[in-house]
């Protein structure tokens, strides 16, 4: 059951559906009477992308066509742009592998560009090497019309170090998923996402992390912003499985709702099996302060300004973990256009 | 300069403004005392905007324009500042970043140009030395940490920046100590001006050893019971409010 066979096979049968416990608040199968025909390829040049100032290497995934593989030597240290871009009415696949290497580096700037109805699963694999890092940003600007599904399974090896910050604006249907499997050894993983959705928009962020040796950390911080009649959903689980002691793992969850008929749907889930663990959550959804809205506004800032500053803010703290300078710059520009109504 | 008549609100459907009427002109700094609930912070709600706090009667006007009409931000732009007694904690957002969107939120709103970069940065540094405030607290979250001194000279450091016409400064020496106090009161008199008047509400006479008012007025039960020059604050200071109060009540 997934949207990948489905498209494969062009039967909406095996879409996944309110039924599977970890789609019930994405449901495709309610959603998608038929699957479209396959999109055809892009015509002409797609255009340039927000991260192609920061980068050595451009890969370009159109309409799910070329296979993307990313491949950093042991001790190297590589900037690549990973673009999927989507223009169509039709269903397609794309995929990428990513290695890196034994100590080597990646900066991975991965976005979702979008046009049309399209209906699209990509799927990634990253596999680290011992003490490889990989800082992996994702812009997701999927169409309001399109249904989107990414799948990432990550693979860490000992004192590796993932950092990875999501930041989307959904899609009529739209889920990013990382699937983390932690071997501990002093690997580090961070995973943070932002939401930013007006309108109809959906987004999914989808995260299962197994911890299963000793010394593993994970660092997790997800904020969302829903507006109008859009729908935020965060499932977040981690798994430490026996013997993976001394685990550190922190998951925050925190959401802003700014109508009344927006709605956001979190599951956090910490499943613990070892003894000596030091795991916390941390799950909020609320609205803005309005001592904090009079404030701004006695200062002259109209409604719309005293909003936009303080719901920046909220999602700044998510945004703020970038370490590197520019791509938080244009991670926060990103997120700036899409806060203001 | 502003002028309240007959003013009567309402929190939450209780009546705490009952018929208050004060004149401030242009130039004078006015105090407000009174004993705690007599609806001190609820006049400063009600002159920026709050809401929940509602207005049943009466008319407070600016120049004489009404001020009771203009949503909060349109009251800053015509120069009204309320300088909080708990001022907000703001995660996130630069002090800096702050006052620089309220000050061109307001000179947009008048229909100016907004100010550049630096010369933003150049007056943010003049006025935050004057206050003897560490410019880099500016680049830090506004209040977040501060000390309730800090928050308060933090409010100064906004009053000085945004240069309002009328200004209301609610409790404004509560938590500072004795050399706080006399660096915010040196930022407040330097405001002093011909063009400019001041709300001073307070429940303590302390405050006024240092920015001297040209009038106090008592406010007790909603409205103001008694009037009169600054020699109003020593006598409150040494027989208290309670005979106001039994007056008002």
């Amino acid at each position: 059951m997934s949207l990948l066979t489905a498209i494969r096979d062009r039967d909406v049968a095996q879409l996944p559906s309110r039924r599977d416990e970890d789609w019930r608040w994405t449901d495709l199968r309610g959603l998608i009477r038929m699957l479209p025909p396959p999109s055809s390829a892009i015509e002409g040049d797609v255009g340039e992308g927000v991260f192609d100032e920061l980068v050595q290497h451009k890969v370009v995934v159109a309409n799910g066509r070329g296979e993307a593989v990313v491949d950093v030597p042991a001790g190297e240290t590589s900037w690549v742009a990973l673009r999927f871009v989507s223009r169509s009415d039709g269903a397609h696949a794309a995929r990428a592998t990513i290695s890196v290497g034994a100590g080597a580096t990646l900066h991975l700037f991965e976005t979702y560009e979008g046009e049309g109805g399209y209906v699209t699963q990509t799927t990634l694999s990253f596999a680290l090497g011992e003490g490889a890092a990989v800082e992996r940003i994702v812009l997701a600007g999927d169409s309001p019309n399109g249904v989107s599904v990414s799948e990432a399974a990550v693979s860490l090896a000992p004192r590796a170090d993932f950092a990875q910050t999501i930041v989307t604006s959904g899609g009529r249907r739209q889920r990013i998923e990382t699937r983390v499997a932690h071997p501990g050894g002093h690997a580090s993983l961070r995973l943070d996402g932002v939401y930013l959705l007006a309108d109809k928009a959906h987004a999914d962020l989808t995260t299962v992390v197994t911890h299963d040796g000793l010394d593993g950390i994970t660092e997790q911080l997800t904020k969302g912003v829903v507006r109008d009649q859009a729908r935020g959903v965060f499932q977040g689980r981690i798994v430490v499985a026996e013997g993976a002691d001394r685990t550190d793992a922190k998951m925050g969850h925190h959401a802003l709702i700014l109508s009344d008929k927006a709605e956001v749907d979190a599951k956090p889930e910490l499943e613990i099996y070892a003894d000596d663990v030091a795991c916390a959550h941390g799950n909020t959804v609320g609205a803005l302060d309005e001592d904090a809205l009079f404030y701004a506004r006695q200062r002259g800032m109209n409604d719309a300004e005293a909003h936009a500053l303080l719901t920046e803010a909220f999602v700044g703290q998510v945004i703020d973990r970038i370490d590197q300078d520019e791509a938080r710059d244009v991670v926060r520009a990103w997120a700036a256009e899409r806060l203001r109504p | 300069m502003l002028s309240v008549k007959n003013l009567h609100a309402t929190v939450g459907g209780k009546e705490i403004l009952k018929g208050l009427t004060l004149e401030v002109p242009a130039g004078q700094v006015h105090a407000i005392m009174g004993p705690n609930g007599a609806g001190k912070s609820t006049l400063s709600y009600v002159l920026t905007g709050r809401d929940g706090y509602e207005v049943t009667e009466g008319s407070a006007t600016l120049d004489g324009e009404d001020l009771l009409a203009l949503a909060p931000d349109e009251r800053a732009a015509r120069g009204v500042f309320l300088s909080f007694q708990y001022p907000l904690e703001i995660p996130g957002v630069p002090a800096l970043t702050f006052i620089r969107t309220a000050l061109n939120a307001q000179r947009r709103a008048r229909g100016e140009a907004e100010i550049t970069a630096p010369e933003f940065l150049k007056l943010a540094r003049a006025k935050s030395a004057d206050l003897k405030i560490d410019f880099d607290m500016l680049k830090r979250a506004l209040n977040v940490g501060f000390s309730g001194g800090e928050k308060k000279r933090m409010e100064i450091l906004q009053m000085a920046m945004l240069s309002p016409r009328f200004l209301i400064l609610d409790e404004t020496d509560s938590g500072l100590d004795i050399d706080a106090l006399r660096i915010v009161a040196d930022g407040v008199n330097a405001l002093r001006s011909p063009d400019r008047a001041m709300l001073v509400i307070t429940h303590y006479q302390r405050l006024l050893d240092y920015i001297t008012p040209d009038a106090v007025h008592v406010l007790a039960g909603g409205r103001i019971v008694a009037s009169g020059g600054p020699e109003l604050a020593h006598e409150l200071e040494a027989s208290g409010y309670e005979r106001y109060e039994k007056a008002a009540a």
